[in-house]
């Protein structure tokens, strides 16, 4: 079944050497990485800045070349092909489109290298153009659109040429919310419609899982877990994606013990847990604990609580604000009450 | 009193730009387009051959004399020997430019930039002077030409008619030779910060997209260094068409526009005609950026 992997990382690291302090030593920006992503996948490379998520995706589009370990791409080993002998396209974080261009040169560029004639590539950018909805905008130069509508002519650019795999690198970065989140719906439209391998490299663990088929979470140039989004969020496997990807708590050592009986670190969404007055006895399906409200946030859509556990710790608490009001909730703070979340709920680290 | 000023001044904005700007006005208009008038008007005028006095009455018939065989072949040369220049200077200055712009670490572009504007510093006469050494007959090329046993290619060289002479510091050769050294700098400088504006981004979307480097140099690279190119080949260009020091240096006894301006203002005291040559360069600049905006080469800006 090798036709069902676009891509393949098998053992990839790549370094690089760094001078500091007239010291001259290396700093290994993706070390020792396998990966697969499946034909057709929304694939998301997620992690915070020097993670090894961008030098990763440089390697597959061919900017960077492994210092150890084969890419390969539909089983074929391309480490060691220019960029411009893969049949991959990029949508640049920059966008990179060339200012001396119209958009429709923008948009033709691929098909004019492959000497494509003058007429069938006019159709095809209008073909792209509409896909992207800028039709009419072919005469134009990029500095005369708005960021929003130069990420879909980056967008269109790099379909042109129906590629394998599509690599964005943070292409909504740079766009404002409202614009990202619009994007967000429409470019997974897209990916839909085209049918093409979309690996996507973002920061925004929100945008992640919004989008993704599946995550590579990155972390210090290793992956720390690849799954579906709401395997991620619902069951991290270590306290770096557990902290990364939405908010948790994490409950180790004494703390964890008086909980659970057992003193292996967990972590628990704050959304997960149960908030209640002091009275009756806990559900022997549940863990519980016993605290005092230190603070009550009201955020408008829900309220977040910070209870200090009786002997150690703290947890967060979130909660809709489905029949309450600020009223109702800041009367809360000093409280004391009996936290409590369904066992399964908690997710126990290995890292 | 002090503060008082202070508060006119800043409530007048205007006021202080006028001011501000009353210097560089007056200077410029003075002395820029004041000497151009002058210099225009002036050729409109003629030197009466036999009292060797300037007539002040407007006439054509200093430019009519431009038009001699004589003088439009000195044109001709200018202009030959200017483009010529430009383009070495391009060919040479352009590698350099490039690698201090894309591959040079900051240390080593620092130390690059100070090696293409050192020559600079020091005075331009003593530096032709020195190719007079390197180009002379018994100068440093020759006697290397004899050490590797190629004096008789040198020698070949030189009986070639038109860029030949009698030896390369009396030759169009050196002429050429010494220019595309002076000038140099002012190309580099030009192309090295219009190809340091380029973002690396936007090569590697070129070859992201199937362009070969050299497709990408001729699509996206060259396309976006060309303003660059333009504003480093008006130095060239023009500084060539001016200078009259290096062909009285090097040359034989053909004419360049600036050694033919120095002739007849100083030399046979026409300063009509020495006016009326001058404005030539500036017509061949003006058709130049007519043809360097038609090929594109404001348009990235």
């Amino acid at each position: 079944m090798s036709d069902d992997k676009a891509i393949e990382f098998r053992n990839v690291s790549r370094t690089f050497p760094v001078k500091q302090d007239n010291l001259i030593g290396e700093v290994k920006a993706v070390d020792n990485v396998s990966l697969e992503i499946h034909n057709g996948e929304f694939f998301s490379l997620l992690g915070p800045s020097g993670s090894g998520k961008t030098t990763s995706l440089r390697m597959i589009a061919g900017f960077d070349r492994p210092t150890s370990g084969q890419i390969l791409l539909y089983g074929q080993d391309v480490s060691n092909l220019p960029p411009y002998e893969r049949d991959v396209n990029t949508v640049f974080q920059d966008y990179a489109l060339f200012p001396h261009m119209t958009v429709g040169e923008n948009v033709g560029y691929g098909l004019m290298i492959k000497k494509i004639a003058r007429s069938e590539r006019e159709k095809r950018v209008d073909e792209m153009l509409d896909l992207v909805q800028l039709l009419g905008f072919s005469g134009r130069k990029p500095a005369q659109l708005s960021g929003g509508q130069r990420q879909r002519v980056a967008l269109a650019r790099a379909l042109i040429n129906h590629p394998k795999v599509l690599l964005l690198d943070e292409p909504l970065g740079a766009l404002d919310l409202k614009l990202r989140q619009q994007m967000q719906i429409e470019l997974k439209a897209i990916q839909k419609r085209v049918g093409i391998t979309f690996i996507f490299v973002t920061h925004d663990q929100e945008e992640a899982l919004t989008m993704s088929d599946r995550i590579a979470v990155f972390n210090q140039g290793r992956i720390e877990q690849i799954g579906s989004p709401a395997e991620i969020y619902e069951h991290p496997l270590t306290q770096f994606v557990a902290g990364f990807v939405g908010v948790s708590n994490l409950i180790s050592g004494d703390t964890a013990r008086r909980i659970t009986g057992s003193d292996v670190q967990f972590s628990i969404r704050p959304e997960k847990i149960h908030l209640d007055a002091m009275d009756g006895r806990p559900d022997p399906e549940t863990f519980s604990a016993e605290g005092k409200v230190r603070d009550v946030i009201y955020l408008g859509l829900y309220t977040r609580y910070l209870v200090d556990l009786n002997g150690g710790g703290d947890l967060v608490v979130v909660e809709q604000n489905l029949k309450t009001t600020s009223m109702d909730v800041m009367k809360a703070k000093g409280q004391n009450v009996r936290l409590s979340w369904k066992k399964e709920h908690a997710s126990y680290l290995g890292g | 009193m002090l503060n008082r000023l202070s508060t006119y001044f800043y409530l007048r904005p205007r006021v202080v730009l006028a001011l501000l700007l009353l210097p560089p006005l007056l200077w410029f208009l003075v002395v820029y387009i004041g000497s151009l008038i002058t210099m225009l008007i002036n050729s409109f005028f003629y030197l009466d051959g036999f009292t060797g006095k300037v007539i002040h009455e407007f006439t054509l018939a200093t430019y009519a004399k431009l038009l001699d065989p004589t003088n439009l072949q000195i044109f001709r040369r200018t202009t030959l020997m200017a483009a010529c220049v430009t383009v070495a200077c391009v060919v040479i200055a352009f590698p350099l430019a490039y690698f201090m712009a894309r591959f040079a670490s900051p240390r080593m572009r620092t130390l690059l930039y100070l090696a293409v504007t050192l020559p600079l510093w020091s005075s331009y006469v003593v530096r032709v002077y020195s190719w007079k050494l390197i180009l002379a007959q018994e100068g440093i090329i020759s006697w290397f030409s004899r050490l590797i046993h190629i004096d008789w290619l040198l020698d070949l060289y030189l009986k070639l008619p038109g860029i030949g002479g009698p030896s390369l510091s009396v030759s169009a050769t050196g002429i050429f030779l010494v220019f595309v050294y002076i000038w140099l700098p002012y190309m580099i400088i030009p192309i090295q910060t219009a190809l340091e504006r380029v973002p690396k981004s936007l090569l590697e979307a070129s070859s992201d997209l199937g362009a070969s480097p050299s497709q990408t140099f001729r699509t996206v690279l060259l396309p976006l260094a060309f303003p660059g190119v333009i504003a480093g080949s008006i130095f060239t260009f023009s500084l060539t068409l001016g200078d009259f020091i290096v062909p009285q240096l090097f040359g034989n006894s053909s004419y360049y526009i600036g050694k033919a301006v120095l002739v007849y203002q100083g030399t046979a005291g026409n300063i009509p005609l020495a006016a009326a040559f001058t404005m030539g360069p500036i017509v061949i600049m003006v058709v130049y950026l007519l043809i360097a905006r038609r090929l594109g080469a404001f348009d990235a800006l």
